[in-house]
């Protein structure tokens, strides 16, 4: 894993030549594309290679929204909780959806299928509400609809087909 | 790969070739050749150039919105069902995947062009019914269902479907003037010779063989321009400040973080007409000096940041970025920063920060970024929108662009219309165009025979216009009169059916979460904001003697707390984040007395303000709602009525949803 994880690195770093500070978002970035999340090891390594303490890159990572620190799940969910899909009930449909997974927002249930996140806006508010599984956004949703396409994950998952 | 409009070379007395670029190659495509005079050499570039406008084609071209929006509305399985067409009859046609038209409401969009004859538009085309569409129009006949209408021909020469209304009478395009959205969904985003052909990059190159920086700035502030991102801060005057900053370095920066949610103008710009905003930030940078240029854009937009990339390339390609463009002595490098997902770095300062690679928090002001911003340097921030107005603002003349608009507000604005509307999309209308004509008009008002109830402008920085006010003319002094602002310019409809305290609520919930937490005031304030925002809008069954005169005392609080914040706050963000709360109310305080007092939500959406009750009449005992129940609140034997005990239910709705025929209610 530690080998695996320094190569992965190196690889990464290897497009950011004499990087300083400010590449230290696109790297980050780049990791957490690459791993899925930001493994505390990755931190650590990423540090050595920039020269910057590792509590600095955890209070600049744990800052931004975008990063998390938990391995995503075969299935990312990311509901929107913009102003047009809280108006037209995207409330509502983030409910249905935890009380389906049985997990909080931020989290990956523990069969790592589902990981779930909300994001503040996907910027399809004409199709509100929207949720986006591994990055297809899915407009007009109801709740039977989510309950709906959760079941076909679990079943592409089941017949080990790649969604 | 064919030659591109850039490479024509028409004859000898033209030395242009793909390898030394001849300055004047972008205007040549327009108005050429300009070097000699030559009839025959004219003619040859207009049949060029006509191959890439598409007024005329030579076979069918078939065009499909694959937008996020249109993605999300299944364009991705449209556009295979067409190839499958395509490929099924064997027939000479191309697909075109473009941007955004505006009209989401309608996606998927496919639009057919048959030769001899003028694009017509489809709306709600999908998998199922494209081939029928096809069949039928190859066929002669244009399907009525889903028509949406067809397009101008400019020349004329082209043969008008019979009976097919022009797409410009439709009421959501009838009363917009589309300047930044001209080209967005009509051509190929992923084409620089369309973007050459519809008079793409000559403002660009106008500015570098014959403007100084100085007369850039000067026809930029004579336009009356001011930032489409929020605060309206004359361009001109900004670029001005930043030109006379002295240094070697300077930065200009596209904020393309549009994280005001309900906002979407920005996503579609790129993602359709990517070039604009690069010819916008282009010509910006060369109005300040600066040699660097930043896009910053969120990492939520992935379509968005793929075409800029494919954009760049392109016009690095080309010779118009790089080291001394096209013998000017300028030179111009793009980097794409991606955001990662923080609403504050809006905020410039707070960008600049996260393009150095720190935390998003913004610095306090002066010195400003115009004079010490991006690593110390002067920098100039600009957004999508404004950027985009730059190119046709040099090209046309300031003048032209101020011929439209209110004294204080020239141009046009591009607004997100979502909500409760009927028409959700994009319009872009003149500054000063009513509310009304917006949200009636163009938005074909509220659907399901609702009524309507406000307008929330410019996101979590704005306010609310209520239905008294429909008739006021948008421009920038006019929504701050109303304790509003132009934000970016969502605006986002709500019927009877929403409640206003938990819009507020929603509102301080998202900036409470957002606020970085650098200064007191917004950190702690707004934590305290929503706190009695939620004593007012969640009902404690339990609730301490003291707890209930919180609650009397919160509406007096908010006001005070509010004012502070806006007072106090270090950056924009805090500045302006009571602003849901103030306008919502200023306006409808009657719902938050409701709220308050008689501890019942008006609208109906606040849950755990609801007594929910069993209509003994109609329930059939099925017993769904006892399972659902998650507190054991619902009594009753099978196939007989059932009954919830108020001491026990907790408000979640479970019940309300899980009813098949509709038996219980809330009051």
């Amino acid at each position: 894993m530690r080998q695996d994880l320094t190569q992965t690195i190196d690889r990464i770093m290897s497009a950011y030549p004499g990087a300083g500070r400010d590449a230290l978002i696109p790297i980050l970035q780049d990791t957490q594309e690459d791993i899925g999340y930001l493994p505390r090891e990755a931190v650590v390594l990423i540090g050595d290679k920039l020269h910057l303490p590792v509590s600095k890159i955890f209070g600049v990572a744990t800052f931004y929204n975008q990063f998390r620190f938990e391995p995503k799940g075969r299935f990312h969910i990311q509901v929107c909780r913009g102003t047009a899909c809280h108006v037209k009930g995207s409330l509502k449909v983030l409910e249905r959806i935890k009380r389906e997974l049985g997990i909080e927002s931020g989290r990956t249930t523990r069969d790592g299928l589902f990981s779930l996140e909300i994001v503040a806006c996907i910027g399809a508010c004409a199709l509100a509400p929207v949720m986006s599984i591994n990055g297809e956004v899915h407009g007009r949703l109801t709740t039977d609809d989510v309950v709906r396409l959760i079941k076909d994950c679990r079943k592409a998952a089941e017949t080990g087909e790649a969604r | 790969m064919m030659p591109g409009l850039m490479d024509i070379k028409c004859c000898d007395k033209c030395w242009n070739s793909s390898s030394k670029v001849c300055p004047e190659s972008v205007e040549c495509i327009k108005e050429g050749p300009l070097c000699h005079e030559d009839k025959d050499c004219g003619n040859a570039r207009l049949s060029r150039v006509n191959e890439f406008l598409r007024e005329d084609v030579a076979a069918p071209v078939i065009f499909v919105g694959t937008g996020t929006c249109g993605i999300g509305a299944g364009a991705g399985k449209t556009v295979q069902a067409v190839k499958a067409w395509i490929a099924e009859k064997k027939i000479n046609a191309s697909v075109v995947e473009v941007g955004c038209v505006g009209a989401c409401f309608l996606e998927p969009l496919m639009d057919v062009q048959l030769p001899g004859r003028p694009r017509l538009s489809f709306s709600e085309v999908t998998e199922k019914n494209a081939a029928e569409i096809l069949d039928s129009v190859m066929a002669g006949t244009v399907p009525a269902g889903n028509l949406i209408g067809q397009y101008d021909s400019p020349s004329g020469k082209l043969q008008p479907w019979p009976g097919v209304a022009p797409i410009s009478s439709h009421p959501f395009f009838a009363k917009q003037t589309r300047w930044v959205l001209r080209n967005c969904g009509l051509i190929d985003p992923t084409s620089l010779d369309e973007y050459l052909a519809h008079g793409g990059y000559r403002a660009y190159t106008k500015v570098l063989r014959s403007m100084t920086p100085a007369e850039v700035c000067d026809q930029m502030e004579k336009s009356g321009l001011r930032g489409r991102g929020g605060g309206g801060f004359p361009t001109g005057r900004k670029w001005k400040v930043a030109l006379n900053s002295p240094s070697e370095q300077k930065y200009m920066i596209c904020n393309a973080d549009e994280g005001d949610p309900g906002a979407f103008m920005d996503r579609a710009v790129i993602e359709g007409d990517p070039h604009r905003v690069i010819e916008g930030i282009a010509i910006a940078a060369y109005a300040i000096g600066a040699s660097q240029a930043y896009f910053y854009i969120r990492a939520e937009y992935p379509l968005a940041i793929q075409r800029l990339r494919t954009a760049i390339a392109q016009a690095r390609e080309r010779g118009l970025l790089g080291r001394n463009i096209f013998d000017s002595g300028a030179d111009l490098d793009i980097k794409i920063k991606m955001g990662a997902g923080a609403f504050v770095c809006g905020e410039e300062t707070a960008l600049m920060n996260s393009i150095e690679g720190r935390r998003g928090m913004p610095r306090p002001r002066p010195p400003y970024p115009a004079v010490s911003g991006l690593f110390g340097k002067p920098s100039a921030i600009n957004n999508v929108e404004t950027l985009a107005n730059v190119p046709d603002i040099i090209w046309n003349g300031a003048d032209w662009f101020s011929s439209i608009g209110t004294e204080g507000s020239k141009g046009t604005k591009v607004f997100a219309l979502s909500g409760k509307v009927s028409h959700t999309g994009l319009v872009e209308v003149a500054m000063g165009t009513s509310l009304q004509d917006i949200i009636m008009e163009i938005g074909g008002g509220v659907p399901d025979g609702k009524a309507f109830k406000a307008v929330q402008i410019g996101g979590p920085s704005g306010g609310c216009i209520p239905s008294q006010h429909l008739d006021l003319e948008i421009d920038y002094e006019s929504l701050k009169k109303f304790g509003a602002m132009m934000g970016s310019g969502g605006l986002v409809v709500m019927d009877e059916a929403n409640c206003m305290v938990d819009v507020a609520r929603f509102f301080m919930d998202f900036i409470q979460r957002e606020s970085c937490g650098k200064c007191i005031p917004c950190r702690e304030g707004t934590r305290r904001m929503l706190e009695i925002l939620d004593a007012i809008t969640t009902g404690r069954r339990d609730e301490k003697g003291h707890q209930s005169l919180e609650r009397f005392k919160g509406v007096i609080n908010l006001e005070q707390l509010g004012t502070v914040i806006k007072k106090t706050s270090l950056c924009g963000l805090g500045q302006t984040a009571p602003n849901p709360v103030l306008s919502t109310l200023r306006w409808f305080r009657d719902e938050y007395e409701a709220h308050v007092y008689e501890r019942k939500c008006p609208a109906k959406q606040c849950k755990s303000l609801l007594a929910f009750s069993i209509d003994h009449e109609k329930c059939v005992g099925c017993g769904l709602c006892t399972k659902a129940c998650p507190s054991d609140a619902i009594l009753g034997a099978k196939k007989s009525p059932h009954h919830i005990v108020p001491e026990r239910c907790i408000g979640c709705g479970s019940c309300m949803e899980a009813c098949p025929i509709g038996a219980v209610s809330a009051e």
